[in-house]
């Protein structure tokens, strides 16, 4: 079974070097609240214009994956064509007294956790269809959470392309060295999604990982 | 709490492992497997453990292992095995187990009893 897996992806790349196309999709992963969703709307407003969801400090703001297709990065003369998918925030537990915290009414925050559980299970269902993920990490967050772990295993277990970005580090507690101890086996590109910071050197690793 | 042997992980099948762990934890138990989950089956008892949240009753699960080792051999590639070694893991109710620390060596939680 494995070798005709094997055939199927090594004439899917052949097919690709043939035809000259350099299409991937990306899905953006990572724990609530890291950035994921600021981070997909500056890509596709840095290279198609327009913006793809809202954002929040409250954890699960996006509790449904939004997809950007044929979204076009030119970087260090290489050009890649993404499928950008930004998936709800990874967790493995969710309460909806937490959100009442933030000052939602207890209805509102009821309804946030139901949502936000179809969330997750949206971008678990996700990982199956993808040909590469940014992993977006907090920089000020210690970065073994299950969350994290879990993607990077995945991601390596399915042998797909992970780019790990370690976001907010416009804040004074950012420490994405923490990070590179945590996972050494993978590149790590420090941005900040908000102030735009380092992102051309995000954009130059996108093109060379999933290019 | 229950520690969960090798020798019985090695006998069960993936949804075999995660209905055990889920029922064990809604039960309020802290389960610890010394041969964790693969990471398909990580993923496959977080989408499980989020179908099983209710509202009042039950708000998940907190998992805790250390990131895989992967140690495939020339001999697993040609046969088609996977070379992940999966490690030690422990996973409670999101209520009562609460990681105070983690790195690569060490995972210290703290577990309370009653809410």
């Amino acid at each position: 079974m494995s070798v005709i897996r094997s055939l199927k992806m090594n004439f899917a790349i052949w097919i690709k070097w043939i035809i000259g196309k350099k299409r991937a999709r990306i899905g953006i992963y990572g724990p609530p609240n890291a950035g994921k969703t600021t981070l997909a709307n500056r890509i596709v407003k840095d290279w198609s214009g327009v913006e793809t969801g809202g954002i929040s400090h409250i954890p699960h703001e996006t509790r449904r994956a939004m997809r950007t297709d044929g979204v076009v990065i030119n970087a260090n003369g290489s050009s890649v064509e993404l499928d950008i998918v930004d998936t709800p925030g990874m967790a493995t537990k969710i309460d909806f007294r937490e959100f009442m915290a933030y000052g939602l009414e207890e209805e509102e925050a009821k309804r946030r956790a139901k949502e936000a559980t179809e969330g997750v299970i949206e971008a678990i269902k996700w990982l199956e269809d993808l040909d590469g993920v940014l992993l977006v990490m907090d920089s000020t967050e210690d970065p073994y959470t299950q969350v994290n772990v879990t993607v990077v295993g995945n991601m390596e277990a399915r042998k797909l392309p992970l780019l790990i970005v370690a976001n907010k580090m416009d804040l004074p507690k950012a420490a994405p060295s923490r990070i590179k101890a945590a996972f050494p086996q993978h590149p790590i590109v420090p941005i900040s999604a908000l102030e735009g910071s380092n992102i051309d050197e995000l954009y130059a690793a996108i093109a060379r990982h999933f290019g | 709490m229950d520690l969960i042997s090798a020798e019985r992980l090695e006998t069960m099948s993936s949804m075999e492992k995660i209905r055990l762990i889920l029922s064990k934890v809604k039960r309020g138990n802290i389960v610890v497997l010394e041969l964790g989950l693969t990471p398909e089956e990580e993923v496959k008892l977080i989408e499980m453990t989020m179908t099983e949240i209710r509202l009042d009753e039950f708000s998940g699960i907190e998992i805790e292992s250390y990131p895989v080792k992967n140690e495939s051999t020339f001999l697993n590639k040609i046969l088609g095995k996977s070379g992940i070694k999966t490690r030690m893991t422990v996973i409670g109710p999101a209520n009562q187990l609460r990681t105070v620390e983690k790195d690569k060596y060490q995972i210290s939680t703290k577990v309370s009893v009653g809410d």
